[in-house]
């Protein structure tokens, strides 16, 4: 017969200012480890999401991101006649030529300049992005000098309000709208009519031709025939891996980051259950004696201090996840590496990050609480009793 | 010292648990010790770099070139005392995974420009002579293989097409504080090359460098290159050194102030652990201490009992996790050096690792102490165990 369950639950009540302490240290290492996947899961998200499947983006062989890429007028022009393109909305081939290229703003706050993605769109571009929608505002009008920010833009970055105006490229451009587009990238970045920029940066090239495809199974014949065309040099991929693939980098940092640290808090948070574990079992040598000669056997007393462990642990991976899911009211505003510009992305708490924090919990518990539990179970049951 | 042996002897009566305890500290110092010397490696940029050194570019943003025709309008600017230029080639080797950064730029006034890259007479003449010949810092070529002579191929990013260099030099860093990691070679190679394929993306470049002729006259020159060109199709944007750089920390600083946000925590943690340490410990001995009262002892003696027994715990796993810091790093180091060309801990790590020891000593000694002085001797001798 199993020590009750209640036994282990009431001794962690009894001895609470330790359970408090130990369960409170374990749960700060599940919040940083539950915190640093969030935030790599938050990166990926956003980039993944920024991307849609059924788009394709041409950019310049070897570019690692659109800032690098260059697509000249009569290679764009080529690419627009491929005949896997959708027809857009007023019959025409549903494709953009776009520009992208980096300014410097100051941000809210610190008054820092960072790099931000300023995006010349074409008029199918908006179509292209269902996913954007203008909360306030309009849209820019082509041929002007007029261009919209995203959301976590105007947030972030002084002057980027409605009607005032940024000045770069000598031109003043005045800001008539402010877009939301979701947990994207394109939330960080400032969109306005890509010919009026090109003049202004004076860029002979669009960065990017992006087009909608027919049906999503072309994608293979399009890629193959555009990157296997010698006049052009330049490579077709589809919009949903071209982001996806932008995230790499960091996430991995993140990531990497986020494990070491834990895995060296974890050590300091198994101490502490080891001590409190080993406190309890010597505290308790009496009752262990008694329970034994009451005829528990040494199995079931090993379980009964496991089972005590494993309920510091879960104590401490339900803090420390219940804290650290707060940590998606947060937005946090970088440079990505790989882009060289700023991106806003949140803390994504997925249910796998959940599992993986109360695993790690509930580990913390068992490593230290197994040496404990066995030195309970070994005892012998004259000395136990005789035991003061 | 009897005292010290009386806090070293009370300290390890339970030798399993203080034991335990001192391990604890030893991982969260060493975990402190890693996160600091992490965030000065992000510093690292900005330590390196010189008073008398300016970056111009162009002031939309860093991606946007300027005219190659500056460098004699710059030159003319009193207190100028060098002009360097150059360009973020962005090549890759083999595998997007081996970054190094590499530039192409004028070498002459390049070196002159950074004393600090050294290279030997020889190795410096034949890179100077020949066009496709590039200078690689020590580390890349170590971690690469690569011998003097060597060609080497880059696939560039943002120049499409691969890149044949010749390897003519490895330069050494004047001192640990420098880059080992830099790649570069003739900016006359690349804008040559350019001209040939994409004209239009001739004869421009990323950034200048400017060596000013003394660190106070810094200030002035910079907004005096900034002046010439006001109102220009590429107007400039001339900073120290130092500025530059920090503008790249300050632009990843949501990351470090993370870093730095939870190098406090495990400062925390371990704050619980001996905290739970020590309440168990003078739990157990609330007899003695009604012992010691009663032979007279006052509080100061008896709380500086348990602060020292704390302090004993602290530092002697501070010290080792101290000792076990500079292996870590120099693993880290080996394994991140791509992402940190210079990670070694400071003088000020060291310190701070020596005042988190004391601020957990001390905060896990309060409530303990408190509890201590606060017993009622006839309580305190009745309670057994």
């Amino acid at each position: 017969m199993a020590v009750p369950f209640s036994y282990s639950f009431r001794n962690l009540l009894r001895r609470r200012t330790t359970t408090i302490l130990t369960a409170a240290g374990m749960a700060l290492v599940v919040f940083v480890f539950a915190s640093v996947l969030m935030l790599a899961e938050g990166l990926q998200q956003t980039l993944v999401e920024t991307g849609s499947r059924e788009n394709v983006i041409v950019v310049r062989k070897g570019s690692t991101s659109e800032v690098v890429s260059g697509v000249e007028r009569e290679k764009a022009a080529v690419v627009e006649t491929q005949p896997e393109i959708a027809g857009g909305p007023r019959g025409q081939k549903f494709a953009a030529r776009e520009l992208v290229v980096l300014i410097a703003l100051p941000k809210r706050g610190t008054g820092q300049p960072s790099n931000v993605t300023i995006r010349g769109i074409g008029e199918n571009s908006l179509a292209l992005r269902p996913q954007v929608r203008i909360v306030e505002g309009r849209a820019p009008r082509l041929g002007s000098r007029e261009v919209m920010v995203g959301m976590s833009i105007a947030k972030r970055f002084k002057g980027t309000g409605i009607n005032e105006k940024l000045c770069c490229g000598m031109q003043e451009w005045t800001i008539v709208g402010i877009f939301d587009a979701g947990n994207t990238g394109f939330n960080s970045e400032i969109w306005g009519d890509a010919d009026q920029l090109m003049q202004a940066f004076r860029r002979p090239a669009y960065s990017l031709v992006i087009f909608k495809l027919r049906d999503s199974s072309g994608f293979e014949a399009v890629r193959a025939r555009i990157d296997g065309d010698p006049r052009l040099s330049l490579e077709a991929k589809r919009e949903s891996l071209y982001y996806a693939e932008q995230s790499r980098a960091m996430a991995k940092f993140l990531r990497i980051l986020g494990l070491s640290l834990t895995s060296i808090f974890s050590i300091g948070a198994i101490v502490g259950a080891m001590i409190t574990m080993y406190s309890a079992v010597a505290s308790r040598t009496n009752e262990i004696g008694t329970l034994r000669a009451l005829g528990y056997r040494r199995s079931n007393i090993l379980a009964a201090f496991l089972a005590e462990a494993l309920l510091l642990g879960f104590f401490g991976g339900v803090a420390g996840i219940f804290f650290a899911s707060f940590m998606q009211l947060i937005t946090v505003s970088t440079m990505n590496f790989q882009t060289f510009a700023e991106l806003a992305f949140g803390f994504t708490l997925s249910p796998a990050i959940a599992a993986e924090s109360m695993a790690f919990a509930f580990i913390m518990g068992f490593v230290g609480g197994v040496l404990p539990a066995l030195r309970a179970a070994k005892m012998n049951i004259v000395e136990s009793l005789r035991a003061d | 010292m009897p005292i010290l042996k009386i806090l070293y002897k009370n300290a390890f009566r339970n030798k399993l648990r203080t034991g335990l305890t001192v391990l604890g500290i030893t991982v969260a110092i060493l975990a402190f010790g890693l996160l600091r010397t992490l965030v000065d490696a992000w510093y690292s940029g900005v330590e390196a770099s010189s008073a008398v050194r300016l970056v111009t570019r162009n002031s939309i943003s860093l991606v946007f070139p300027l005219p190659v025709a500056y460098k004699d309008k710059i030159r003319q600017v009193p207190g100028v005392k060098l002009v360097s230029w150059g360009n973020w080639f962005g090549g890759i080797y083999v595998e997007e995974k081996n970054f190094f950064p590499n530039f192409a730029v004028d070498p002459r006034s390049y070196l002159e420009l950074y004393p600090e890259f050294i290279l030997s007479d020889d190795q410096r003449l034949t890179f100077y002579r020949d066009r496709r010949g590039a200078v690689a810092g020590r580390k890349v070529v170590e971690k690469f293989g690569w011998k003097v002579g060597n060609t080497i191929t880059l696939k560039g990013t943002i120049y499409p097409g691969e890149w044949e260099f010749v390897l003519r030099g490895v330069y050494r860093g004047m001192d640990d504080t420098v880059d080992e990691t830099q790649f570069f070679f003739h900016w006359d190679y690349l804008n040559e090359t350019v001209k040939k394929t994409v004209p239009r993306r001739a004869d421009q470049v990323g950034f200048y460098l400017i060596g000013v002729q003394s660190p106070d006259l810094a200030a002035t020159v910079a907004l005096s290159i900034d002046g010439l060109f006001r109102n220009s199709l590429a107007e400039t944007l001339t900073e120290t050194e130092r500025a530059f750089n920090l503008g790249f920390v300050a632009m990843t600083e949501a990351i470090l102030t993370a870093i730095q946000i939870v190098s406090l925590l495990v400062i925390v943690i371990i704050m619980a652990v001996v905290a739970n340490t020590m309440a168990m410990t003078t739990r157990e001995r609330i007899g003695e201490y009604a012992i010691l009262k009663t032979l007279g002892f006052g509080r100061l003696h008896i709380g500086s009992l348990i602060l020292g027994e704390s302090l004993v715990i602290t530092v002697l796993g501070c010290l080792a996790g101290i000792a076990l810091t500079f292996p870590a790093v120099a693993i880290v180091h080996h394994e991140l050096g791509t992402y940190f060309p210079i990670f070694k801990v400071g003088g000020e790590t060291l310190y701070l690792d020596f005042a988190a020891a004391l601020l957990v000593a001390v905060s896990a000694a309060v409530i303990p102490i408190r509890r201590a002085i606060g017993i009622r001797i006839a309580e305190g001798l009745r309670r057994i165990g």
